[in-house]
């Protein structure tokens, strides 16, 4: 460690001001803040009231993805390698087919390694694509503006693959995360002044863009001239009887979907992570929660002869599609959600009632959350307005009584 | 201001749309194609620049309690000539265009140039005027409407340009580029790129 301070100290003079690297300074310093703690202290005073930054922040967001994470690795391998068995396929052609042969991996869906492994081989050239692509916008902007390249993009970065489908074409990838990041982020000055999610503004892009790849009526399991409808398209032709996974496995993730998020019980771990750590509100996610379910049970009770949607119940909403999900990771967002604790609680619950919404009674998209949450997060700085003024108005007549 | 100022002055220095803002919803409904976007450019240029020479030439005899009654009766009548025309010349274009042709009439460029520029100034300042606001429209329409026919079909003015998917190429066409509101991040980019250029056209906060 003591070699790559003293590496980093030696080259510092060519990037300080006046040097001949100037220009990427932004990079250099993002190196040696990632690497060691700035030195840097305040002077005159303060006002720190927590020791936690925005690199903290990240990384507690990155460490309760860590199930999601793994989950989408072996769930991709394992929906692909049932496929594959069903088909009697063992061995199969390109470069994902040649690593297999090369460990001495076959496509057994029992087997948890090569599930794992061939999971792998699907996220981790989507993930790479996403974050160089992503990580030389963030390059141009800092260096252009010429401020320092900051941690957003890290957990960007990571939930972007999390809700692609494993065959997503790479060139759609870094399309989309460049549309997220310039037009969701760097336009309004970059992270933090973004008012939408840049993760879920890459994938709606990407839904409206090449609605083949991605709208969800084919399931995108990871093999060849395989399609079938996602749990929720199902359910959208025949009602819930029609669902051909079991509760268990949804909830548990093992069935096909976006990458991340099939998993409920991984989501909620990671939940409980940024629950507990403070990161995350749990104000919106019990609100987003409870605003659902009891508008999903209030539709099944009406209950509709003509759309099949509405018998599904809010057990069944919450296990599928990326609700969950949804709920932990992309509502949760402090930049683009509510700030105040009132309009949290509205925020969640404007949320969880689109996603119903949109879910049942809307006949052209059987999934929702996504273009809930976008629609939510239009709405929270208006209901933060509303919120603080409201307040403001309350005690201005406290104190004139 | 010179004759030549004022024609070219609303294409970069007081663009209609990108810097007054005005005229947005025709730039989303007729750009998805480049052919449209040229018919709809030069009618809506004609209009601005006629209406704007009437409304010059009588101005000295409008009281200003009904002037915009006038003026809305000089456009409309152009719009109409224009309408008619369209249909006999170019019919298929004007079909495909249906209700926006009519729509010029609410077009804000034409009204607000008759407003504020024509009521001022003498008919053949106010017609060169009309001219160059057309002009400052055009170009962004073309230019919206050029990358829209681009990525949304991979064609310019129906020629495939770059062969689709669909017909055995390699481009895959973007939905998104047909739908509304590309067009809306099409003319953030021209707004973006002509205020990096012209930094006074920058908001102050």
């Amino acid at each position: 460690m003591k070699a790559l301070r003293g590496f980093l100290d030696s080259q510092h003079h060519h990037f300080a001001k006046g040097g001949k690297l100037e220009k990427f300074y932004p990079m250099y310093e993002m190196i040696d803040t990632f690497a060691y703690t700035p030195g840097e202290v305040s002077r005159g005073s303060v006002h720190v009231r927590d020791g936690i930054d925005l690199k903290r922040t990240m990384v507690t967001v990155a460490m309760a993805l860590t199930f999601c994470l793994l989950m989408a690795c072996y769930n991709t391998g394992l929906q692909a390698n049932t496929a594959l068995a069903a088909q009697g396929l063992t061995s199969l052609d390109g470069w994902r087919g040649s690593i297999m042969a090369a460990l001495g991996l076959g496509f057994d869906p029992s087997n948890c390694v090569s599930n794992f492994v061939y999971g792998l081989l699907f996220f981790a050239p989507v993930f790479l694509v996403t974050n160089i692509t992503g990580g030389f916008w963030e390059v141009v902007f800092a260096t252009t503006r010429k401020h320092e390249i900051n941690e957003g993009f890290l957990v960007t970065g990571l939930l972007f693959p999390l809700i692609l489908p494993p065959s997503i074409p790479l060139w759609q990838v870094a399309v989309g995360i460049s549309f997220g990041v310039v037009f969701g982020k760097e336009v309004f000055g970059g992270t933090g002044k973004n008012f939408l999610n840049p993760a879920l503004t890459a994938r709606a892009f990407l839904f409206f863009a090449y609605p083949g790849e991605i709208s969800g009526d084919a399931v995108w399991t990871a093999v060849d001239g395989f399609t079938g409808a996602t749990a929720l398209g199902q359910a959208a032709i025949a009602g819930p009887a029609a669902i051909t996974v079991s509760w268990m496995d949804a909830f548990l993730g093992f069935m096909p979907g976006s990458m991340g998020e099939t998993s409920t019980l991984a989501c909620l771990i990671g939940a409980l992570v940024l629950v507990v750590s403070g990161i995350g509100s749990w104000r919106i996610m019990l609100s987003m929660t409870i605003s659902g379910m009891l508008f999903a049970l209030l539709l099944n009770t009406i209950g509709s002869t003509t759309n099949p949607m509405f018998a599904l119940t809010p057990a069944w909403h919450f296990v599928l599609g990326g609700f969950a999900f949804g709920m932990v990771f992309m509502a949760t967002d402090p930049v683009s959600g509510s700030m105040t604790f009132k309009g949290q609680f509205i925020y969640g619950t404007l949320i969880g009632f689109m996603v119903i919404l949109v879910r049942v009674i809307n006949p052209a998209f059987p999934e929702g959350v996504m273009l809930a949450i976008l629609f939510s997060n239009c709405f929270a700085p208006l209901i933060d307005w509303f919120v603080v003024n409201g307040d403001i108005k309350r005690r201005a007549a406290r104190i004139k009584a | 201001m010179s004759l030549k100022k004022v024609l070219f002055a609303p294409i970069t220095e007081n663009n209609p749309i990108a810097l007054q803002i005005l005229g947005i919803c025709s730039a989303l409904a007729v750009t998805t194609k480049l052919e449209t976007a040229f018919v709809m450019c030069i009618a809506v240029t004609l209009v601005t620049a006629f209406s704007n020479f009437f409304v010059s030439l009588i101005r000295n005899h409008v009281p200003s309690s009904i002037r915009i009654i006038v003026m809305m009766t000089v456009i409309a009548s152009l719009v109409i000539v224009t309408d008619q025309l369209l249909k006999a010349f170019v019919y298929d274009i004007a079909k495909s265009m249906s209700v926006y042709v009519g729509l010029i009439i609410t077009n804000c460029i034409v009204m607000g140039r008759a407003e504020a520029y024509a009521m001022k100034n003498g008919p053949i300042t106010s017609f060169i005027d009309g001219l160059g606001n057309g002009l400052g429209y055009s170009i962004v329409l073309i230019f919206v409407a050029f990358f829209r026919e681009l990525f949304g079909s991979g064609k310019l003015l129906g020629f495939e340009v770059l062969p689709t998917v669909g017909n055995g190429g390699f481009y895959q066409t973007n939905g998104m580029a047909l739908l509304a509101p590309s067009a809306f991040f099409l003319i953030g980019i021209f707004i973006w790129g002509l205020r990096t250029w012209k930094v006074d056209q920058v908001e102050k906060e």
